[in-house]
């Protein structure tokens, strides 16, 4: 068993909402609660869940993109929490994040050279020419020509500009990429390919991929395990097999079968969800899941389930398992 | 088979911008019946919005403009409607959910307000009355505590909610033709099962023919009766949903359904098709597929391929298929009584 490269422990991520006259904080946000898990070098993590699950957050409070409320983040068995602004700045070397809207994360008025270069810069590479170098080379590794250097970012497709995204995250060669709805703004036949490129540059660079997405198909073809989240809560984790096998969490089997299968002849039973997911400023008491649960029961109400092991290596939080 | 319906016949809609006429739609024909729910599939910019504003002589002109080709709905040809005869049919005989129910609803009024403007405006009841009928159709459409509902704006409301508001508002009227586009793209999957389900329920109940357009396969698996693929402008392939998901004719559509990620497939690398999308262009000749197409020859570069059509109606634009597909008469000789 190869070592966690990354240990995520009770991490938290409450924000504050404001109001009345002078501003006070009357009341928060629980977009990450007591979130854990752990990932291991070379692997590939997918995150589910629907919007508003704090999927994003719990990515963005990994790297400190945002400052995590409590818990902690160990990278290679760095506790990232305790590190100052300038340490975390090094470290991010190592862990790079790849965003969902292509259109919204280059900016526009720089050009390609410039936007893949800027890492390269920050991290220390002075000479120009060697800088030049490597944007032609990284460039080619994503499947773009050297003569897009010289380009700016509306003159490229969303597919392309996705490519420009991932080059620029792999520009200082990192362990742990945060792939943070990577596929989610494209095309069909555009998302195969960059699946394809993600997977491709897993096995040359030996990445850890955190890959975050609504879209269970997509995180069941690239990911080695599977956690699922509901109201900033993990409710199951486990590797992809099983969770898609044998999925044990009432909410994970509504999502399943919620997704619609592109054959005529696949009849299965549906389970369709009553209600809308509970706002996390002021969540469900106990389970968060009870309220639009079919199997809910009374204990659901008042207790929080534990998120616990219940096969082997398949950790669920739900009373039923209990 | 009976009359259909809503008859699209060779449309072409083009935009024109400073420098050049840019054919969105390029002769799309598509048939529906009563009842019948038929997809429009294909990728960004194929073409499939700008018909489905086609048809409800929503175009923004300037840029856009029919150019050619004609609309039947029951007989009446809405190119040549005024647009206060196309006031009548809009939102009653013929109503449209749009895709992002964010900005398709005014923030500045209640739910209430805006579906008893859309009931008052096609049918003669009191202020009373309409928002009685807004509090039943909310309930329809499955809105728990309808008649608080109604008095609240917009931002109160989640996403699958104001959905629900633009359904029950497309519905207020009994329309016959209802077009769905995209309208479950910016939904999570739990709560587009609960829109789908609701979409299907008004067509088994009411019998209101569903156009629908997506590019989302799985979505036209689980709705549709017949699909049609569209890819830069043209249609390329026609069929019942088993003969288009389980034996695709055309490249793109082969392409297309191997290159989704199954939720059911085993590790395999996903296909993908070479290349991006090709903006449609007046002076390209040749098949728009040629590009990214494996199985591109000689001609596929010179000529532009005719829609072949089977006796059983399905319907795709290949040179592949001209022997298979021998009795097959080309789209624009078919004659429409």
């Amino acid at each position: 068993m190869t070592e966690p490269i990354l240990e995520v422990s009770h991490l938290k991520k409450y924000f504050d909402i404001k109001g009345g006259v002078f501003g006070k904080s009357v009341g928060e946000v629980k977009a990450v609660d007591d979130l854990s898990f752990t990932v291991n070098e070379g692997e590939i993590l997918g995150i589910v869940g629907e919007s508003g699950c704090g999927k994003s957050t719990a990515g963005k409070s990994i790297l400190r993109l945002i400052e995590p409320t409590d818990g902690s983040v160990k990278f290679e068995g760095t506790d990232l929490t305790d590190l100052t602004s300038e340490e975390m700045r090094q470290l991010r070397k190592n862990m790079q994040i790849i965003f969902q809207d292509p259109y919204a994360s280059l900016n526009p008025r720089h050009k390609v050279e410039r936007i893949i270069s800027e890492p390269l810069l920050v991290h220390g590479m002075k000479s120009s020419k060697e800088r030049k170098e490597r944007v032609k080379e990284l460039l080619e590794i994503v499947g773009l020509e050297a003569y897009h250097a010289s380009r700016y970012p509306h003159q490229f497709s969303g597919g392309q500009r996705q490519r420009i995204g991932i080059a620029r995250a792999l520009a200082n060669n990192p362990k742990l990429i945060i792939c943070d709805e990577p596929v989610s703004a494209l095309d069909v036949s555009v998302q195969s390919q960059i699946l394809n490129l993600m997977e491709e540059l897993r096995d040359k660079f030996k990445l850890t991929y955190v890959f975050i997405a609504h879209d269970l198909s997509v995180v069941k073809h690239i990911s080695d395990r599977v956690g699922v989240m509901y109201l900033g809560r993990m409710v199951e984790l486990t590797d992809k097999h099983t969770l898609f096998e044998d999925p044990k969490h009432p909410y994970t089997r509504a999502l399943m079968s919620a997704v619609p299968i592109a054959d005529p002849d696949v009849e299965r039973e549906r389970i369709i969800l009553e209600g809308d997911v509970p706002s996390p400023s002021n969540p469900p008491t106990g389970c968060a899941f009870h309220t639009r649960c079919p199997y809910a029961m009374d204990i659901c109400k008042e207790v929080r389930p534990e998120f616990e092991n219940v096969d082997d290596k398949h950790l669920v939080a739900c009373h039923l398992y209990n | 088979m009976s009359e259909p319906i809503l008859t699209v016949q060779d449309l072409h809609t083009h935009f024109f911008t400073d420098n050049k006429e840019v054919p969105a739609v390029d002769g799309v024909s598509i048939d529906l019946h009563k009842g019948e729910v038929v997809g429009i599939v294909g990728e960004s910019g194929c073409g499939k919005s700008v018909t489905s504003l086609s048809i409800m002589q929503l175009v923004p002109n300037p840029p856009g403009k029919i150019v050619n080709g004609n609309i039947y709905f029951k007989g009446k040809n809405l190119t040549d409607a005024s647009e206060k005869q196309m006031r009548k049919i809009r939102g009653n005989e013929i109503s449209m959910i749009f895709q992002e129910p964010m900005t398709s609803l005014d923030p500045l009024f209640t739910i209430g307000n805006q579906l008893i403007e859309a009931i008052r405006i096609h049918q003669k009841v009191s202020k009373k009355q309409a928002k009685s009928s807004a509090i039943e159709l909310l309930n329809l459409v499955g809105i728990p505590r309808a008649s608080e509902v109604v008095d609240e704006f917009p931002h109160q409301l989640s996403g699958g909610m104001r959905q629900r508001v633009m359904i029950a508002m497309a519905m207020s009227c009994d329309p016959e033709v209802l077009i769905a586009d995209e309208p479950t793209t910016a939904l999570d999957v739990t709560i587009q099962a609960q829109i789908l389900d609701l979409m299907r329920k008004l067509n088994k109940e009411k019998q209101t023919s569903i156009l629908l357009i997506t590019h989302d396969l799985g979505v036209v698996a689980e709705m549709c009766d017949r699909v049609v693929v569209m890819y830069s402008g043209k249609v390329v392939e026609e069929g019942t949903v088993r003969e288009i998901l389980k034996d695709p004719k055309h490249p793109y559509t082969k392409g297309l359904i191997r290159s989704l990620p199954n939720i059911k497939a085993t590790d395999q690398k996903l296909y993908s098709i070479p290349g991006t999308v090709m903006r449609p262009s007046l002076d390209q000749v040749g098949c728009r597929f040629a590009p990214r197409c494996d199985y591109a020859f000689d001609r596929c570069w010179e000529e532009n391929p005719e829609l072949l059509e089977q006796d059983t109606g399905r319907q795709v634009r290949c040179f592949l298929y001209e022997k298979e597909i021998e009795r097959g008469v080309p789209s624009n000789d078919r004659t429409y009584s």
